[in-house]
């Protein structure tokens, strides 16, 4: 066994900083949580003001615009149909509004974060060890300083998933804009763009199908740590996961854990089609 | 200030790339012969252009000709600041390029000077219409205004009609003439041209060469031209010069180089250009003694 008297151990430490940052800034996260909330709350206002049919038939048409198949469109828009069919819309809905609410949070933090990243070499340097971190630490984790420092229920759980889906859109806006060909580049330069022209004009439109990519993996990682964040009180689909395996009902844990596949694939493929709408036209 | 003969004055134009982060190469390095030398010898840095001095009259088409290396792209990058110069002096129009801050260059960049690129550099996610317009929409111009231009543009450039396409399109040859059209439109007093018409094939390279020499007698620009390709040298230019190493070994019309290459480079260089001249003479004596005979014989 590994010599006790070698031990050292940094979790007091953690917890110290963590009581410590509660206590010298309770107003701080408390004005923090109301603002998720308050954000939260609008975008559930929204997703429930729409009937039921509506997002049936707004998946139909959108599938079909962004990809002009028409079989295709309609099995993704039966999918929704077939989560209802189980009872749990109104679950899937909750999980809805904490993935919105956490993916658009990622966007607004993220493209920035990448633009600077692409940009400035030391912010690279600093962030990448940091997005490495922030994946591959298990999601767990995350929890527990988001449970502690805004409490329970779905706004920790919008942070915790917001943390855990934050790096693919830097990534992938920071890998987009790299990504511009060369000469492309030049040519803007050499007809006088200035770096905030290249980067509007030039860069970022041509990034736009790295960028969604990004924002198409974020949507799918805010996805898996919902059920994930179910453990600290978040209602929705991964609540009923969650009481499923403490009941071991498999057949209810199947239902819910098909219905998140479900939504899954349906916004998989929405996103992937509008990337694809965005890439300039091979002819 | 320059005589308002001279388009560009390029006086002891020094480039030396540093090939590590740390090494600062600056023009107190390229004052010392032996410095220069240790740095052209070791792997640090790359001297990729020593001492040219040049001048380029206005409204005449100068060319630079040289093999890939010889320095001819780093001098073309160095009129608009895409590629820093070491040390040196460039007057453009009695402007001194090197000397002017970012405002300045990129307002330089904007109004007097226009370049095409070998690989067109055109923007895949813009019509042609629009990439026509690009330069005009950093400068500023109202939309109406510049897209009237842009279409005059490509008219010019016998590119009417093929405005809502996409770059992903068009044959190479048709890129360059949007890439031509995208120059023409911001009627620049000097047009920088970069192995323009290298990636293309020689019927469409042709083509587009009679293209500029029939726009230029148009427009009376002075064009800066890069080429690796003697006979394109030849018939666009008014004077040429060529470069090897970095460094410029010869400069005149075209008829001087051909006649008195300046060195055994040069001499390579027009080498094949005076075979083919001797041959073509042959060729038509032959058919010229042939066609005699005839007349001899019926």
């Amino acid at each position: 066994m590994f010599p006790e008297s070698f031990q050292v151990h940094v979790a007091p430490a953690v917890n110290r900083f963590i009581n410590d940052l509660i206590a010298a800034y309770a107003p701080v996260f408390d004005s923090i949580s109301a603002g998720i909330l308050s954000f939260l709350l609008t975008v559930n206002e929204i997703l429930l003001a729409i009937p039921w049919w509506g997002y049936i038939l707004g998946v139909a048409l959108l599938s079909w615009y962004s990809s002009k198949k028409v079989v295709a469109s309609i099995i993704l828009a039966a999918l929704p149909f077939l989560i209802g069919m189980f009872g749990l819309w109104g679950m899937a809905l909750e999980s809805l509004s904490i993935i919105i609410t956490a993916v658009l949070m990622a966007l607004i933090i993220g493209l920035p974060v990448g633009v600077l990243m692409a940009e400035v070499r030391i912010v690279a340097t600093i962030l990448r060890p940091i997005l490495d971190g922030m994946q591959t630490m298990p999601s767990f984790v995350y929890l527990i300083p988001a449970m502690m420092l805004f409490g329970l229920g779905r706004v920790p759980a919008v942070l915790a998933t917001l943390i855990y889906a934050l790096p693919p859109v830097i990534r992938l806006t920071a890998l987009g804009l790299n990504q511009v060909p060369k000469p492309v580049e030049e040519a803007a330069l050499a007809y006088g763009a200035t770096r905030w022209q290249l980067i509007k004009e030039v860069r970022l439109p041509l990034a736009m199908p790295s960028i969604l990519a990004g924002v198409n993996q974020t949507t799918m990682m805010a996805l898996a740590m919902v059920v994930i964040s179910s453990m600290i009180g978040a209602r929705g689909l991964g609540q009923e996961v969650l009481l499923s395996i403490n009941r071991i009902d498999i057949g209810r844990g199947f239902e819910a854990g098909i219905s998140v596949v479900f939504l899954a694939i349906v916004i998989d493929r929405l996103t992937q089609n509008m990337a694809k709408r965005w890439e300039p036209p091979k002819r | 200030m320059e005589t308002p003969s001279e388009a560009i004055v390029i006086r002891d134009l020094w480039k030396i790339y540093s090939r590590k982060k740390d090494l600062r190469i600056s023009s107190s390095d390229v004052e010392n012969e032996e410095r220069v030398e240790e740095l052209d010898k070791g792997e640090d840095a790359v001297v990729a252009m020593k001492n040219v001095s040049l001048s380029v009259n206005h409204g005449e088409t100068f060319i630079i000709m040289g093999l890939s290396g010889s320095g001819k792209s780093t001098l073309i990058r160095c009129l608009i600041r895409l590629v820093e110069p070491t040390s040196g002096e460039i007057v453009v129009n009695g402007e001194n390029v090197v000397a002017m801050r970012k405002r300045e260059l990129v307002d330089f960049r904007r109004e007097k000077i226009a370049m095409v690129f070998q690989h067109y550099g055109l923007l895949p996610h813009r019509t042609v219409l629009d990439n026509v317009c690009f330069g005009l929409k950093l400068r500023g111009e109202e939309k109406e205004a510049r897209r009237a231009k842009a279409v005059e543009a490509l008219e010019q450039v016998g590119l009417k009609g093929w405005e809502k396409y996409y770059p992903a399109s068009l044959s190479g040859g048709m890129r360059q003439r949007v890439g031509i059209a995208r120059a023409l439109v911001m009627d620049p007093s000097i047009l920088l041209m970069d192995e323009p018409f290298s990636g293309l094939d020689p019927l469409i390279r042709r083509e587009l060469q009679d293209e500029m020499i029939r726009l230029q007698k148009e427009m009376h620009k002075t064009i800066f031209f890069v080429t690796h390709d003697l006979s394109e040298a030849l018939r666009m230019g008014d004077r040429m010069a060529i470069m090897k190493k970095g460094e410029i070994v010869q400069v005149g019309s075209p008829d001087e180089v051909i006649a008195n290459p300046a060195d055994e480079y040069v001499a390579k260089f027009v080498q094949d250009e005076r075979e083919q001249l001797q041959r073509a003479e042959r060729a038509l004596t032959k058919e010229q003694m042939g066609k005699e005979a005839g007349v001899h014989v019926s």
